[in-house]
């Protein structure tokens, strides 16, 4: 209290703050961030990879329902598309859905539209040339698409999926809106329970944000350069 | 093997394509030219619908472009494209760019088509690059391997759009060496340049084309020595003329 900063709540609650009650109730903690972040990165992945060809459907209809669907998405805050998720969707399934599922949901569905815009601008970033090469050839428009664009596309769009992932592993604290004992949430409790160290506590957190999200754009730049291939001249 | 018969174009007003009617027959190769922004890449893409056609009919190796029931990936598969741009995929390697197709298509297995692949490159000259990268070829090695990619699915027809026109000078003797090795074993060709030592020597017949319209068509003697439009005479002028 009387000036300094004490410690000692971080390192009595460290277990606590890695993973909550585990074992002895569900994984909390940066244990919980970690795996909502994870598993809403590849949902979000394919999600928006989908999301993206269809965009560039040459069918109008399809086009335009995923075009207004990425839109709505994307002109709403995301933490509405989680309580869309938490009120909305239980009604809607006719049966209750964990939090944590809920939460994961509402981060494919935002990152999702994001990165299908990332795809097709990644896409239409490949010179019309290959394609024609490709079908030129016999290959069908989708092959060509499969074995020729992506490839090419997916390795230009990377930096840009990190920057997005990036923004959704920050946005997973927003899960403890409804209650999700992800980090930002365990760091409230143990905040509400002490009273006395919110400096250090969301201190702590934020270093902890910041090795995660350092760590994952460390990692996809080790990918980047491994799937490098000689650049077209 | 290839029929037009009264074929129309247009990108949106401009009328590329003016009743255009061309037959080119099994074996033959056919020189297109004719001045920058005729319809000549228009013209030779019509032919594996890369551009499709607006009127008129089309008839590409007994089938009927536009027509109901004709594949067009099949038909594709039957003709090779060469491109002015090369437009190999950088992301593969020499070999892959070759096989992707035959394996893909042909159904080929991986050994064979390396193994015919190897056969084009040692043809093409290039059996040392196999496992190179496109960006790490001259501009010529990389136009080669573009017509062993091509050859590679066993096309019935060959087209070219200016497949020297991005190459330095001293390398569009490589290319034209295998193209005229190509002409000579009976393939079925047509090729759009400005390359006349080319059109005299190998072509059987000089197509020249103005504003979308077949304005001449004749054997190479009699073309060069006796152009009959003047359009074309005015065109034979500018590419022969050694300040070109
Ligand atoms: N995709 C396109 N959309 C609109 N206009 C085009 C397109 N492709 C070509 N053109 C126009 O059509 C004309 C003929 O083009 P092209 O066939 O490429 O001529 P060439 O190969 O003889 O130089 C040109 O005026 C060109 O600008
Ligand atoms: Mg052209």
């Amino acid at each position: 209290m009387t000036g300094g900063l004490d410690f000692n709540v971080i390192r009595d609650n460290l277990l606590y703050f890695f993973i909550g009650r585990y074992p002895h109730g569900p994984l909390g903690g940066v244990g919980l961030t970690f795996y909502l972040a994870v598993v809403s990165l590849v949902l979000s992945f394919i999600g928006g990879l989908i999301l993206g060809l269809l965009s560039i459907s040459h069918n109008r209809v399809v086009k335009w329902v995923s075009l207004t669907f990425i839109n709505a998405v994307r002109g709403m805050p995301l933490l509405m598309v989680i309580f869309w998720m938490y009120f909305l969707w239980p009604g809607l399934m006719g049966r209750p859905m964990p939090e944590s599922q809920t939460v994961i949901l509402a981060l494919t569905f935002f990152t999702s539209a994001y990165m299908s815009q990332i795809v097709r601008a990644g896409i239409e970033g490949i010179p019309k040339g290959q394609t024609e090469a490709a079908i030129s050839t016999g290959l069908a428009p989708w092959q060509a698409m499969f074995y020729i664009v992506l490839p090419q596309g997916l390795r230009n769009m990377i930096p840009s999926f990190v920057n997005q992932f990036v923004s959704m592993i920050k946005d997973t604290s927003l899960a403890f809106i409804v209650g999700v004992d992800e980090l930002t949430h365990i760091a409230t409790q143990v905040n509400n329970r002490t009273l006395v160290f919110p400096t250090e506590i969301f201190l702590f957190i934020a270093v902890v944000y910041f090795i995660l999200c350092y760590a994952f754009t460390e990692l996809s730049r080790w990918m980047e350069k491994r799937l490098a291939w000689r650049k077209a001249i | 093997m290839i029929r037009f018969e009264g074929v129309h174009k247009w990108f949106g007003k401009l009328h590329v394509l003016n009743n255009v009617n061309l037959q080119v027959k099994q074996g033959e190769v056919v020189v297109v030219c004719g001045p920058s922004g005729s319809g000549k890449s228009t013209l030779i893409r019509t032919i594996n619908e890369l551009e499709p056609i607006n009127e008129g009919r089309l008839i590409v190796d007994g089938m009927d472009l536009g027509g109901r029931g004709t594949d067009i990936n099949k038909l594709r598969a039957e003709i090779g494209f060469v491109f002015q741009q090369f437009n190999l995929y950088p992301h593969l390697s020499v070999l892959k760019n070759i096989t992707l197709a035959p394996i893909k298509i042909r159904r080929l297995d991986r050994k064979e088509a390396a193994q015919q692949a190897m056969a084009l490159l040692e043809r093409v000259g290039l059996a040392e690059k196999r496992d190179a990268y496109p960006s790490q070829l001259s501009g010529g090695q990389q136009q080669r391997v573009a017509i062993a990619r091509a050859l590679a699915m066993k096309p019935k027809i060959m087209l070219f759009d200016e497949p020297t026109s991005a190459l330095d000078p001293e390398m569009i003797g490589e290319v034209l060496a295998v193209m005229k090795d190509l002409a000579e074993s009976g393939m079925t060709m047509m090729v759009v340049t400005h390359e006349m030592g080319f059109a005299r020597e190998v072509s059987h017949r000089i197509v020249f084309i103005d504003h979308g319209i077949i304005l001449e068509e004749a054997n190479p003697a009699e073309f060069f020595r006796n152009p009959k439009h003047e359009r074309a005479q005015q065109f034979l002028r500018q590419v022969l003329s050694p300040m070109h």
